[in-house]
């Protein structure tokens, strides 16, 4: 039976995939879990396996073409079978392919390839009228982000008209809500990435979702300083890993949040979703953009582990070898822009979660200690964005106050 | 005296509506009304005059088209007095309507005339003139409007007469001059001359139904002046001579040449003004008529009004559908009343002429992009088979979307087929929804979905 393969949903935010490369040529005998082509999502470069056994009868994109979800890209035969005419009908197969990441991924909601997916593209029915959805259609906005005036909910002409072109989140409706000096010369319009469009989704709905709060605390990182270049002196004397500021920042961030859970919590409109595991979200900045992967249960994880996941983490990042289940679920978010020379900086929330921590530089600075002594210290400035409607001001000082009491006294960490 | 949750003044399609309403939510309710249930639309409007109307469509039709349809008849005749009678008979049946709705709502009916000298509560002065005093935390007016005269005309109930007196004249008039071109003068001259009188329109304005689409005036124009129908149009009235046995009535043309009209009686249909509650209580007014908030409140709190008495349009269907919004604004916690915006106009002379929303030049005016798409029934094949090929569906379209923003029809049940572009409006359904409804063969209605097609411009049957 000819079986047409689809783009599949490589990860829960991919609309469209763009088609690397074909690792299988025309011609070529296919067997279930063969790596057919290599697929770039908003996340990441994946591997695409096949679903079904058969000859590869003929690519229907080329390398380097985006392709919506659930579009077809290539047909594959049965031995001995002939290709199907144009517009004969072919069994739908609900899965072809997979990747090897993401098995589980359900089956493909959009069943068409579109060049322009229509505003109303997202698979939940949006009561609208007819004139709404023209209107919508010809703004480019998403009726799914538009709460409705009309009768029960529905959603009516007047709804859409003071709503901004690009509240959408169709593949086909940039996110950029003003427009943009027009291109002179020299200037130069760059596509959208995947990653990109993501990032600009999710920070703009952050930031104008989420109501966030800032607090900002100086801690001493002498005595972390101290312990890191001991322990680093102890563990190239075995020949073994070095541990970067950073691990000791992660590690107290993690702890401290097992102190005060109340910061480790996601908003879920009539509820507070309160998490038994502290998942670690990682900003890792790559060439296109930047990645958050997540390191599970890290309240479970030692230094080492945490050390040793984060440079993974980094490495396949920046080879975009990433998974898209490794970025998904995190609870707590840091962003560390100290090696840049950055000293202060208020980060927006990743989310659904509450807190995103943002670790600047360590400076030299002169500091009056206990004995009332003007002395050189070593101070780092710690900031916390979060989420209001989760962590109130004092919940988040508390917060801070532990973070500052874990990175003075690094000892405390290895409890 | 009682106290009630509402007190609702005036038992017209506002009035009597909102008691119901009320009634069902649960409150105490007192309606009181100095005449019978039913309102201006019951007894001396809406209802007596379609009664009339359908009279004058009959033997309109078999003295001037039996032949065509096959029919000889030899004697035919009428009895005047019987066709009053048949539409004060529908009427009174609908008075009782509204008697027995207000028994099975458990709503008590006050006869007598209100008044109010405070929020709160109503004098009721009853036929013997005993005055009882009722309370109430939310009063509603509904006392709507009566005939407006014509400065110098006065009425006097025989020759120079309003719609109450011309529902239930004892004779026929053998000529007649209507003042007023708006939907009760045409029915009325529709009506009289249908029977033979000599009717003459007199209209300053330079249309028939003026606030109807302009095609659709000169088309009710043209149909009037082949009944034989006189309209004077751009006309004043500037001299009248009054007697009991005929009127004189000067008009001036709109260069200002004057001709004498003679006719047994004038009948003024120039407008209705409001009708206000007495008593020592005053209200912020708007040209006469009370002024509401978004909660249909008057400027004294919790004295709430609905109806004609706030201003027009003066139609019983917007009345009605106010004083559900204003019950509900009252007892509903967290409804918001909503305002009349886009409601349709009938007039059901022959042709019929039904409209809603905008009329070509108010879209014009108003800057809007839109086409037209026009359907005649001439093009029809129901209408033709019932030989009701008069008139034209038009709709006014707007770009690029393809909303409805007008609809337009004059012709055989216009005003029946009209509340599917209402419907089409409150949907926000646009052309292409019209069109992709599958319309009954043979029927008129499918000249609305042609019309939505000629609009998108792909018409199969023009």
């Amino acid at each position: 039976m000819a079986i047409y393969i689809e783009m599949p949903k490589l990860s829960d935010t991919m609309t469209e995939g763009t088609l690397l490369k074909w690792l299988k040529k025309e011609g070529d005998k296919v067997e279930t879990g063969d790596v057919v082509a290599e697929v770039e999502t908003d996340k990441a470069t994946m591997e695409m396996e096949a679903f079904d056994d058969g000859i590869l009868h003929k690519h229907l994109v080329e390398p380097g073409a985006k392709v919506a979800i659930g579009a077809k890209i290539a047909l594959l035969l049965q031995k001995g079978e002939k290709a199907p005419a144009d517009g004969e009908a072919i069994p739908e197969s609900p899965k072809t392919v997979a990747s090897k990441a993401d098995t589980t991924a359900p089956p493909p909601t959009q069943t068409k390839a579109s060049a322009t997916p229509a505003a109303t593209a997202s698979s939940a029915r949006v009561k609208v009228s007819p004139l709404a959805k023209k209107i919508a259609a010809s703004k480019g906005v998403e009726l799914s982000g538009i709460s409705g005036t009309g009768p029960g909910g529905r959603i009516v002409a007047k709804d859409v008209e003071g709503a901004k072109p690009g509240a959408a989140k169709s593949a086909a409706a940039g996110p950029a809500a003003i427009p943009a000096t027009p291109a002179g010369e020299g200037d130069q319009r760059l596509p959208l990435s995947g990653m990109r469009r993501v990032i600009a989704e999710r920070l703009l709905a952050s930031k104008t979702t989420i109501p966030h709060f800032y607090l900002t605390i100086e801690v001493d990182a002498g005595p972390l300083m101290k312990a890191r270049a001991e322990l680093n002196a102890a563990m190239e004397a075995a020949g073994g890993l070095k541990f970067t500021v950073n691990d000791f920042i992660l590690k107290a961030v993690v702890s401290a949040a097992v102190k005060v859970p109340a910061v480790n919590a996601s908003f879920d409109g009539d509820a507070i979703i309160q998490y038994g595991n502290v998942n670690l979200s990682v900003a890792i900045a790559v060439e296109d953009g930047l990645v958050t992967p997540v390191i599970r249960g890290a309240q479970k994880k030692s230094l080492r582990e945490i050390s040793e996941g984060v440079k993974d983490f980094a490495a396949r990042a920046r080879a975009k070898k990433l998974k898209p289940e490794e970025y998904a679920g995190g609870t707590i978010t840091v962003s560390n822009l100290g090696s840049y020379g950055i000293e202060t900086f208020s980060a927006i929330i990743n989310p659904p979660q509450s807190l995103i921590i943002s670790v600047g530089a360590i400076v030299k600075k002169p500091v009056v200690n206990a004995a009332d002594q003007i002395v050189v210290g070593q101070r780092m400035s710690i900031g916390l964005s979060a989420d209001h409607r989760v962590v109130d001001g004092a919940v988040g000082a508390q917060y801070l106050s532990e973070l500052r009491k874990l990175i003075e006294n690094p000892t405390l960490m290895l409890l | 005296m009682a106290n009630y949750d509402l007190i609702v003044i005036g038992a017209g399609p506002a009035g009597y509506v909102a008691a119901i309403k009320a009634a069902q939510l649960g409150k105490r309710v007192a309606c009181v009304e100095k005449e019978r249930g039913g309102g201006t639309c019951n007894n001396w409007g809406c209802i007596p005059t379609k009664a009339l109307l359908k009279n004058a469509e009959m033997y309109h039709a078999m003295t001037h088209r039996a032949a065509e349809f096959g029919f000889k008849i030899e004697g035919l005749s009428y009895d005047w007095g019987a066709i009053i009678k048949r539409s004060r008979v529908v009427s009174d049946k609908g008075a009782a309507g509204v008697d027995f709705l207000f028994k099975k709502n458990k709503i008590d009916s006050i006869k007598g005339d209100a008044s109010m000298d405070k929020a709160g509560e109503v004098k009721v002065m009853g036929a013997e003139g005993k005055v009882e005093t009722h309370t109430a935390k939310h009063i509603l007016i509904a006392t709507g409007c009566v005939t407006r005269p014509l400065p110098g005309l006065e009425f006097n109930g025989k020759t120079v007469i309003g719609s109450k007196e011309a529902l239930q004249l004892p004779a026929q008039p053998k000529s007649i001059v209507i003042i007023g071109a708006g939907a009760i003068g045409v029915e009325f001259a529709y009506f009289f001359n249908a029977f033979g009188t000599k009717v003459t329109i007199v209209e300053m304005l330079p249309n028939l139904l003026p606030i109807e689409d302009t095609e659709v005036s000169q088309a009710l124009e043209k149909s009037f002046a082949k009944q034989g129908i006189t309209a004077l149009l751009g006309h004043k009235t500037t001299k009248t001579d009054v007697s009991d046995q005929g009127v004189k009535i000067t008009v001036a043309d709109p260069k200002g040449a004057e001709k004498v009209l003679e006719a047994d009686m004038v009948l003024v249909a120039i407008g209705i003004q409001p009708l206000l509650p007495g008593g020592a209580l005053k209200f912020d007014l708007d040209r006469g008529y009370l002024k509401t908030s978004d909660r249909y409140q008057t400027s004294v709190p919790g004295v709430f009004a609905a109806g004609d008495i706030i201003g027009p349009p003066w139609l019983a269907h917007v009345a009605s559908f106010e004083a559900v919004q204003a019950v509900e604004g009252m007892f509903v916690p967290g409804f918001k009343p909503k305002k009349v915006t886009i409601f349709p106009g009938c007039t059901y002379c022959h042709p019929q002429v039904a409209s809603i929303g905008l009329t070509e030049r108010a879209a014009k005016e108003a800057g809007k992009k839109f086409k037209v798409g026009k359907f005649p029934f001439m093009a029809s094949g129901k209408a033709r088979a019932i030989g009701e090929s008069e008139g034209f569906v038009k709709l006014i379209v707007g770009e690029p979307h393809g909303e409805i923003l007008g609809a337009h029809i004059i012709g055989p049940e216009a005003t029946e087929m009209i509340a599917e572009l209402g419907l089409a409006i409150t949907l926000e359904a646009t052309w292409e929804e019209i069109e992709a409804t599958i319309h009954a063969h043979p029927t008129l209605s499918e000249a609305v979905k042609e019309a939505a097609e000629i609009a998108a411009g792909h018409a199969i049957h023009v």
